[in-house]
């Protein structure tokens, strides 16, 4: 007896010890196994946080209560002990109380949660507009009105992926290009999506929508500080689901505006080199970082594909077969398998001959043909 | 001469009786949660530790979805519809169920939709690997081929669903004992009583929904495809509309069981019977109007948004109600802590933490961190892993010495509680806080600082595994022998059921008994 009684104190003292921490080392415990919501860097964000809390303690208070009613039960009225068992079995007065009194509660609830709910819908005045778009897996980013627009995809390592080398801080949680947003600005995000639903998730913004096929939807976030916040795709889309991370990097004004300046010329330059000529080498180099990049997600890296929503591009009739073939289910999709998509505004005519080059070439194909860049830009001209 | 049961393999594929294909009904779903559960093992084997080890993400997915395929249409379901079959005509005093013929066709389609959808997994492309929920496009436009096998198996489920909630309905409203009115009838017949209402409602909303995928995978329509006039957004509302009552579906039976074995523990009547009975046709009528709180993502308008959010949060009055009412019967009892009562307590606590969760999600802008995120999965296992299984098992313990004649071995049968309980608390615990500090669900691997608690979660559910098989054991051996029950069974139990022998004969009632 004295045994158990010992016991039950330990585990009784074991929370008040928690409970007596001061508030300070308490969060930074919390913060450090990551138990809770984060607060996250806009006033939207700690709105939520603050709903999120409230609604937590009113749930924890009921369960006390309910909770230690039932264990005081379950310890005095136990027949070993005993207890009587008493007969009452109806009383109108209690019923309806415990109708009205959660019915209060809930009407207490309502009202932060509405008025949270209507700043959220508030999506006017923005001063910057970015229309993203979830594709089977990755994100677009196009400046609107900015001339600005790229993709961004995963860039953590196949490697760390399957346990050939050490995991990186970010792993799974880290872009090529992440999205630029200035801070102390009202960014409006409008959402949509290429193929199936995807979702454009990013906790410490608070913000989470879906990207859905026809439609484009509205969300927006005011972040104060400057930083690098990471987020994932939230809806179910597929094979690689987990592997289309979001970064958000919120840059001070002027920065801002560099970046912008500087990704217009990168596209400039980009335009330019169309026109330049390139060697086999050049255009099989970068052909092989664009597969890598882009294709093998579905048709891996040795071209073998995953048969047959994915098939393979070793030894296949397109890739062994007339150019034109080649270039019109890249630039255009297949017509007959949705997976295969049209590749022809997202990449560009410099890495789509690269692409097409390495394709024929690698993967024991062997097709010794190439193609030029401005040859790409004259079949997309030709259409 | 006693009218007995046929001999051989005939008895069980020609049988008529109500024992018998209850009998079935719950072996199967038994196969089906092992089977199922093994789908959920691979999943917890494949999160042990982050990084891509024992399946690939799209085995990964057709693991996930084939889980909640069968829980919910192959394990859940029908163990309630064989408890129902078992209970439901010996506890009104009625000789059979309505409608026999039909009771053995819609047990009997069973196993064949079940062998074709687990079929899939072997075909070419692979089995569905668009969730549970199956979102079009994904499940049509861009769906394996597969998907027609997966579409007509979900017919056949819908259809056996309906045959079988039109035989509760018949039996309970026509072949009541003289004197068993409504009112007192015990709310185990009751919830299944409204529960068959709300299978009716929307089963055949499924079957729409599934044969407009069809239509535009095979024949041109586009139902679903933005690109074709379709909306995405379509199917959602309609599958939900069918979803949010269909979880209902799987947890009011429970709410029966448990508010038979609470009083019996507890040796005092149950608390409050009318309101329980108004309380579950309150649940069930909000049912209908909450479905697109799983949508709070997709762009409603905002009032939209608030009415469900308003109708989401009304739920916890009905359901507050309840618990407050097995709180009450509880309280000044003089209980004992079998198994059964072990299960079902363990249904009072971790239902309402689910219940809590379930309050937190409905608030729509908190949604918006908690909407596809672990917190979602700790929530609806939290309701249905004690709500729905719990009380399953409960009810097996309960009324299997009613079955068989024999007790069940007291001994392990609450190891098996305890190994369960603490399995349970340590799979979907911890994901509450994955899924608070921003883990997605259906990802077969992820970030670096969600990694210990899955690998706690993993730990739980092989714990969680191997309580079951205990479980599967103890049936088998108390089957076999054991000490005889009596007819009562337990203290004073109420209900018809206890009035017959044990083993309840092969048919009972036959004369129908006089309820005062």
């Amino acid at each position: 007896m004295l045994k158990e009684a010992k016991r039950l104190s330990a585990l009784l003292l074991g929370p008040a010890v928690l409970i007596s921490m001061s508030g300070q080392s308490l969060a930074e415990e919390v913060e450090r196994w990551g138990v809770n919501m984060t607060q996250g860097v806009t006033p939207m964000s700690r709105d939520i946080y603050d709903l999120h809390m409230l609604i937590f303690w009113i749930c924890v208070v009921i369960g006390v209560l309910v909770f230690g009613v039932m264990f005081y039960s379950m310890i005095v009225h136990r027949k070993s002990r005993g207890a009587i068992p008493a007969n009452f079995h109806e009383s109108t007065k209690l019923e309806i109380l415990w109708t009205a009194v959660p019915f209060v509660i809930l009407m207490a609830m309502a009202w932060p949660a509405t008025t949270t709910l209507i700043d959220i819908y508030d999506t006017d005045e923005a001063e910057v507009d970015i229309l993203v778009t979830g594709y089977q897996w990755k994100w677009k980013y196009e400046y609107v009105n900015q001339e600005v627009s790229f993709f961004s995809n995963l860039s953590t390592p196949k490697e760390q992926i399957y346990n050939q080398a050490p995991k990186g801080v970010n792993y799974l949680l880290e872009v090529d290009e992440p999205v630029v947003i200035p801070v102390k600005k009202k960014v409006r995000f409008l959402i949509t999506a290429n193929d199936v639903i995807h979702a454009w998730w990013v906790p410490d913004l608070a913000v989470k929508k879906d990207a859905i096929p026809g439609y484009v939807n509205e969300t927006w976030a005011y972040v104060e500080e400057p930083g690098t916040y990471r987020g994932q795709c939230a809806e179910l889309c597929g094979k690689d689901h987990a592997f289309m991370p979001i970064v958000v990097e919120a840059l001070p004004e002027e920065e801002y505006q560099q970046w912008l300046a500087g990704k217009r010329e990168e596209a400039a330059i980009l335009r330019e080199l169309t026109n330049q000529t390139f060697s086999f080498d050049e255009l099989y180099a970068r052909g092989e970082d664009v597969h890598n990049r882009v294709c093998a997600a579905c048709h891996q890296v040795n071209g073998e594909g995953v048969p047959p929503t994915f098939p393979a591009i070793a030894g296949s009739a397109i890739a062994t077969g007339a150019m034109n073939d080649h270039l019109s289910i890249i630039i255009d999709g297949s017509a007959t398998n949705p997976a295969m998509r049209a590749f022809g505004d997202e990449l560009s005519e410099v890495d789509i001959a690269a692409v097409v080059t390495y394709q024929r070439n690698a993967f024991n194909n062997n097709m010794g043909d190439s193609v030029q860049p401005i040859d790409i830009l004259k079949y997309k001209q030709g259409q | 001469m006693a009218h007995g049961p046929a001999t051989g393999l005939s008895r069980w594929l020609f049988t008529t009786n109500h024992k018998d294909i209850g009998t079935l009904y719950l072996w199967f779903s038994f196969a089906m949660f092992m089977l199922g559960g093994v789908f959920a093992l691979v999943v917890r084997a494949e999160l042990f530790e982050p990084g891509l080890q024992i399946v690939d993400p799209e085995f990964f997915n057709q693991m996930t979805t084939m889980h909640g395929l069968i829980m919910v249409f192959g394990a859940v379901m029908p163990a309630f519809v064989g408890l129902a079959n078992w209970m439901v005509p010996m506890m009104i005093g009625a000789p059979d169920m309505a409608l026999p013929r039909m009771n053995n066709w819609s047990f009997w389609i069973l196993p064949f939709a079940f062998a074709m959808l687990v079929s899939t997994l072997f075909m070419e492309g692979g089995g569905p690997n668009f969730g549970w929920t199956f979102y079009a496009p994904l499940s049509t436009t861009y769906a394996p081929p597969s998907v027609t096998f997966f579409i007509f198996a979900i017919h056949i489920m819908g259809a056996s669903s309906i045959m079988g909630a039109i035989n509760i309905i018949a039996t309970i409203l026509n072949m009541r004992a003289p004197g068993m009115t409504l009112m007192k009838m015990p709310l185990f017949v009751w919830t299944w009583l409204i529960t068959a209402y709300l299978l009716i409602a929307v089963m055949p909303v499924l079957a729409g929904v599934v044969t407009m995928m069809l239509m535009d995978i095979h024949f041109g329509t586009s139902f679903f495809d933005a690109a074709g006039g379709g909306d995405p957004v379509l199917f959602q509302h309609i599958f939900w509309f069918f979803g949010h009552p269909e979880v209902y579906i799987m947890i009011l039976p429970a709410f029966g069981i448990v508010s038979a074995i609470i009083p019996t523990f507890a040796r005092k009547p149950l608390f409050g019977y009318a309101s329980m009975v108004y309380a579950t046709a309150s649940i069930a009528f909000l049912s209908f109007i909450v479905w697109a709180h799983h949508m709070f993502t997709v762009g409603m308008p905002l009032a939209g948004e608030l009415f469900f959010m308003y109708a989401t949060m009304l739920i916890a009055v009905p359901t507050g109600v309840k618990v407050f009412n097995w709180v009450t019967t509880m309280f000044k009892g003089a209980m004992t802590f079998e198994t059964p009562m072990l299960f079902s307590i363990a249904f009072v606590i971790l239902f309402t933490i689910g219940g809590f969760s379930g309050l937190m999600l409905a608030i729509a802008p908190a949604d918006f961190q908690y909407h596809d995120t672990y917190f979602v999965v700790a929530h609806f296992h939290y309701v249905l892993v004690p709500g729905a299984i719990f009380s399953i098992t409960a009810a097996v313990y309960y009324w299997l010495p009613k079955w068989c004649g024999n007790m069940y071995n007291e001994t392990m049968g609450k190891t098996h509680f305890w190994m369960a309980f603490v399995g349970l608390n340590l799979t979907f615990f911890p994901m509450h806080f994955v899924g608070l500090a921003g883990m997605p669900r259906r990802i077969p691997d992820y970030a670096l600082q969600f990694a210990d608690f899955n690998m706690i979660a993993s730990c739980g559910a092989f714990l969680f595994g191997a309580a079951q098989v205990m479980f599967l054991f103890n049936v088998i051996a108390t089957i076999r022998g054991g000490k005889k029950a009596t007819a009562e069974v337990w203290e004073n139990p109420e209900g018809l059921e206890w009035t017959v022998a044990s083993p309840a004969p092969y048919h009972t009632f036959s004369v129908p008994p006089t309820v005062k």
